[in-house]
């Protein structure tokens, strides 16, 4: 009898929706169905029961092609890459469990590691606005339960989070909010008109590069001060009638994304978004987040913090102090500069992400990855341990884009033999100490 | 396990009255005994002063907010962040230590307990991955509850049945040790950007008054029976005149008694007493109201309390008091983060300098070793720099100092800048007392154990405790006139001993110890009406599932529950 698994969180976006039914097959080796998942949620899910998975490390020949090995053998090397390295760029996290990324870091300060996620591609920005300015935010849930006022902005969650609409942000009926969408005033500001914009009241077309400009345009009408005609493509009136809307609101929030971190101004553009936001509170309530995309990249800056006082890109390989600075310790400036001896990947996929000439540095460096499919930077890498799915076949806790934490659940048996990201660190770390003591260093 | 004999120290143990007399402490198994074997090490403590580990009855150490305020404050980490020798991990932040910082720094202290003040419970499990990450040291946390909207709800009708059942089951999700209250209403009014300044001002739409949620909550906690009391962050902190409201908060708990099992006599802890003792009408003509608040909380023997210290550092303040880090933020235009978390609480942070050429930081310095000194009780009063609020934990030793020597604190007084200003202000100048050994045992170690239920094993060094001793290297009979002579000398423990094992030598970690997690299961009648409430508000108004909420067993492994039965209450 095939049976249900409830109250199942989704391993994919920062949305982290914790309401999916997964059925699965009476042996616990296969998925049948998932019920509540968006599309990408649940091709997540799909991934696991994928013909032609790897499931024993793999280790590239000199002719190119890939040899199976064991898990021994690619721990052994894993370690003694490790341990040579003066310095490892550790790049990824955003896929796995904060119980992984803890053992992941006391890997790195033994061996002088740097271990960096992937804010240091996306939400960095935010992060360095947040270091410079604070940030005034709230749970999801303030938002479904008070938010008259949603302003989305650079942001496409009908694509990059398609039920945060419906379950936080735009559909719900909450306490104060009895009325859904008829009680909020939704607005998009992009410069293109996306499916999000479609579901808002009102779309505000700024002109690219522009956003800058307009958000401090915002604050300026805000005070009540003169404006220009038009700013980045937007006629004062309209400035001036948004202003004083959200003025009104009981309760505002703003959603931003790459739209506004990854263009003209970045950092900038957040930092003046986050100080509307405060001068907003001096008429309202107010709150802003931005919307975290990879998954738990949210928890490896809680698990970094903690640990070391850092979000991201923090700087182990001085072994008795952490150090991060934006442009010196962000894995990008690293790769560019050549300044990393190996490359240990996990759970995230740069070969993806990052740019060209920084993975043509990676791709001369010794590498290894870990991660459960095959995928853009298992190809460049000497070795590829696949693991298991967390949040489908082991547990372990993420932190969704407002930081709460949530403890995933296993719902399916990982492969025959195939190891958990924690199992797997766990393993390398034994190996790193057996190497070490026996003077590897 | 390993037997010790500690030699020849000064003891000082309020729990059995010894004051500095020669004794020697036989440790077995991780308890204090009465006799060891001949085969046991000896520790010469010769010259040395001995007492039992000190407890933090009221710290920031773990959670969603603390973790904030390091990541977003890099310049934190400007100052002492380094791996130092000994086993550890690498060390980072001054005012937000990193957990391993946190845990090693409170160990070199001489503390084997801390509880974690403010736990939002819908971040419980952040709460616990970071107490989990901590060395050395015991640790609980104390779930908020004060601004909760099954508690409005109930205690708007007085519920008290209901309010207990509810709390009791917020407990077991959440791995919580009691209930803590902050700006009672007033951070639910802040949700709308209101807040209560008064214990009589009505939270927006749910027609309470924080008047009513205080008592309630009061009444509930002694219906359960916890171990703690009710853990008070009163309204309208850190303003000018604000020592009424403090007193007329502290009057709710008039005529009721303490109930429960664990020797705990108060039914009020009210916490960081400092930020709540401020008489005039603004900073202007700012004056201390510790006298007026001590005189009454000395006559009360239904209350504790904790001074919540100014150290007179750069810091981070954090507090649930989300209305009030707006204000704050407004008066110093640093950074601000807030949180608002639904149904429950929010949180806010705001670094802050407490420059002492400014009168009015220097005044409050001198409000909080006021009430200190005013304490006629030691075991109801207790030393705390609400870390990290009016500064880091880490500058105990300095405030130990202050209060121990008055030649050291007057020194301190007269060489502020504005002296004149901060000596008409306050009363410091004529307050002779000087804290002893004996009295700083009381409101470090057998005060906070007490308050907090734990008096049977923490606190004291009587046989059959936990061996958790702290040894400094002060001869009480050649003690230090020096002020930094003094805080050296607590700054780093010549041993410190948890469950029997040595932790910290000589200032240096030796070993982790075996960290413990404490929470509290109370056990309840079963409650309709309640559980119904839950699946309800988890249904329409939460953003987690309920199955989703409670914190999973293996986020404290090494748990140490403490039962109550409420069912015959
Ligand atoms: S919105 Fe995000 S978390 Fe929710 S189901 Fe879709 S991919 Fe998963
Ligand atoms: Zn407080
Ligand atoms: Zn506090």
């Amino acid at each position: 009898m095939p049976k249900e698994v409830t109250d199942v969180i989704c391993p994919f976006c920062g949305t982290l929706c914790d309401d999916l039914i997964v059925t699965v097959s009476d042996d616990n080796k296969t998925i049948l169905g998932v019920k509540n998942a968006c599309a990408i949620g649940a091709e997540k899910f799909n991934h696991q029961r994928q013909p032609g998975r790897v499931k024993r490390p793999r280790m590239r020949q000199a002719d190119g092609s890939y040899k199976e090995i064991t898990y021994d053998e690619a721990i052994d090397w894993t370690a003694n890459m490790l341990v040579k390295s003066r310095k490892t760029l550790m790049y990824g996290w955003a896929s796995t469990s904060c119980q992984a990324m803890s053992i992941g870091h006391e890997i790195a300060e033994k061996v002088g590691g740097i271990v960096d996620n992937c804010a240091t591609v996306c939400h960095g920005s935010s992060l360095i606005a947040i270091e410079d300015v604070g940030v005034p935010s709230c749970t999801l849930g303030e938002i479904k339960n008070r938010a008259d006022r949603v302003v989305f902005w650079g942001c496409n969650p009908a694509h990059a989070h398609p039920r945060h609409m419906s379950r936080y942000s735009i559909f719900p009926r909450g306490f104060f909010t009895v009325k859904g969408h008829k009680g909020r005033k939704i607005y998009c500001v992009d410069c293109r008109y996306t499916d999000t914009a479609k579901c808002a009241d009102e779309f505000i077309q700024v002109q690219q590069g522009f956003d800058y400009e307009l958000l401090n345009a915002f604050r300026t009408a805000a005070r009540g001060e003169a404006l220009p005609d038009t700013v980045g493509g937007v006629p004062k009136e309209k400035i001036y009638e948004i202003v004083e809307d959200l003025k009104t609101a009981r309760f505002g929030i703003i959603f931003f994304g790459m739209g506004l971190t990854h263009t003209m101004g970045r950092n900038h553009n957040i930092d003046i978004a986050i100080n509307l936001t405060r001068d907003m509170n001096d008429h309202t309530k107010f709150a802003i987040m931005a919307m975290r995309g990879h998954w738990n990249v949210t928890g490896s800056g809680q698990v970094l913090g903690w640990q070391y006082g850092f979000p991201y890109a923090v700087d182990l390989s001085r072994r008795d102090q952490a150090r991060h600075q934006t442009g010196e310790t962000t894995s990008v400036d690293l790769l560019n500069r050549s300044e990393v001896e190996a490359c240990f990947y996990i759970a995230t996929d740069p070969g993806a992400h990052f740019p060209v000439d920084a993975m043509i540095s990676s791709s001369r460096k010794p590498t290894v990855t870990i991660d459960p499919h095959i995928n853009c930077t298992t190809e460049i890498s000497d070795i590829h341990i696949p693991v298991a799915l967390v949040g489908v076949e082991v547990g372990g806790c993420a932190y969704r884009m407002d930081n709460v934490p949530i403890e995933t659940r296993k719902v399916v048996d990982p492969p025959e033999g195939v190891l958990t990201d924690e199992e797997l660190l766990t393993r390398i770390n034994h190996r790193v100490d057996e190497l070490m003591a026996k003077g590897g260093q | 396990m390993s037997e010790f004999i500690i030699k020849n120290g000064h003891v000082f143990d309020p729990v059995q009255g010894i004051k500095g007399d020669k004794k020697d402490i036989a440790v077995k198994d991780g308890k204090i005994i009465d006799k060891v074997g001949s085969g046991a090490k000896v520790i010469d403590a010769k010259d040395k002063t001995v007492m039992a580990g000190a407890l933090e009855v009221h710290a920031h150490v773990a959670g969603p907010k603390v973790n904030a305020g390091r990541w977003y404050r890099p310049e934190d980490k400007h100052f002492d962040s380094h791996k130092k020798p000994g086993i550890t991990r690498i060390e980072g932040g001054k005012s937000i230590p990193t957990v391993f910082k946190t845990g090693y720094e409170y160990a070199r202290l001489g503390f084997t307990f801390a509880m974690e003040a403010a736990m939002p419970p819908l971040y419980a499990r952040h709460v616990h991955e970071e107490i989990h990450d901590t060395p050395i040291i015991d640790e609980a946390a104390l779930p908020v509850f004060g601004n909760n909207w099954f508690i409005l709800e109930y205690l708007k009708n007085h519920e008290v049945e209901n309010t207990a059942a509810y709390i009791a089951w917020i407990l077991r999700q959440t791995k919580g040790y009691g209930v803590k209250c902050v700006n009672p209403g007033g951070t639910e009014a802040w949700a709308w950007g209101l807040n209560c300044l008064t214990i009589h001002d009505p939270v927006p739409y749910f027609e309470i008054t924080p008047a009513e949620i205080i008592k309630g909550l009061i009444e509930a906690n002694e219906y359960l029976g916890l171990p703690h009391s009710m853990h008070l962050h009163q309204n309208d902190l850190g303003n000018p005149g604000n020592y009424k409201t403090t007193i007329d908060s502290l009057r709710l708990a008039e005529g009721i008694k303490a109930t429960n099992n664990f020797g705990r006599e108060q039914v009020l802890h009210s916490t960081h007493l400092q930020f709540h003792s401020y008489k005039g009408t603004n900073w202007g003509d700012f004056e201390s109201g510790a006298k007026e608040v001590m005189d009454y909380v000395n006559k009360q023997k239904n209350l504790t309390i904790d001074t919540g210290n100014v150290t007179l550092d750069e810091t981070t303040t954090m507090t649930a008091d989300g209305p009030f880090e707006h204000h704050l933020h407004g008066l110093n235009h640093l950074k601000w983060f807030n949180v608002d978390v639904e149904l429950e609480t929010a949180a806010g942070i705001v670094p802050f300098i407490y420059d002492p050429n400014n009168a009015v930081f220097a005044s409050q310095w001198a409000v909080g070793l006021e009430i200190a000194l005013y304490a006629k009780d030691p075991m109801r009063c207790f030393i705390t720099t609400d870390h990290p609020n009016a500064g880091p934990f880490t500058r105990y030793p300095r405030v130990y100092s202050w209060l121990m020597s008055k030649k050291c604190r007057d020194e301190r007084l007269h060489s502020f800048k504005k002296a004149d200003k901060v000596i008409s202000a306050t009363n410091l100048a004529t307050l002779d007392r000087e804290i002893t050994l004996y009295e700083l045992a009381q409101m470090t170690r057998a005060g906070p154990a007490k308050c907090l239920g734990l008096s049977k094993d923490y606190g004291g060094l009587a046989a059959g405790m936990n061996a958790d001793i702290a040894i400094y290297n002060i001869n009480p009979d050649k003690f230090p006139s020096d002020g930094p002579e003094i805080e050296k000398a607590f700054a780093n423990v010549a041993y410190l001993f948890k469950d029997g094992k040595i932790c910290v030598e000589g200032g240096k970690v030796v070993d982790m110890g075996h960290k413990q997690t404490f929470w509290v299961d109370a056990k309840v009648n079963e409650n309709k009406q309640v559980m119904h409430d839950i699946r309800e508000k988890f249904l329409r108004y939460y953003s987690v599932n309920e199955n989703n909420y409670p914190v999973p067993e293996s986020y404290a492994p090494h748990q140490h529950i403490i039962g109550v039965d409420a069912t015959k209450a």
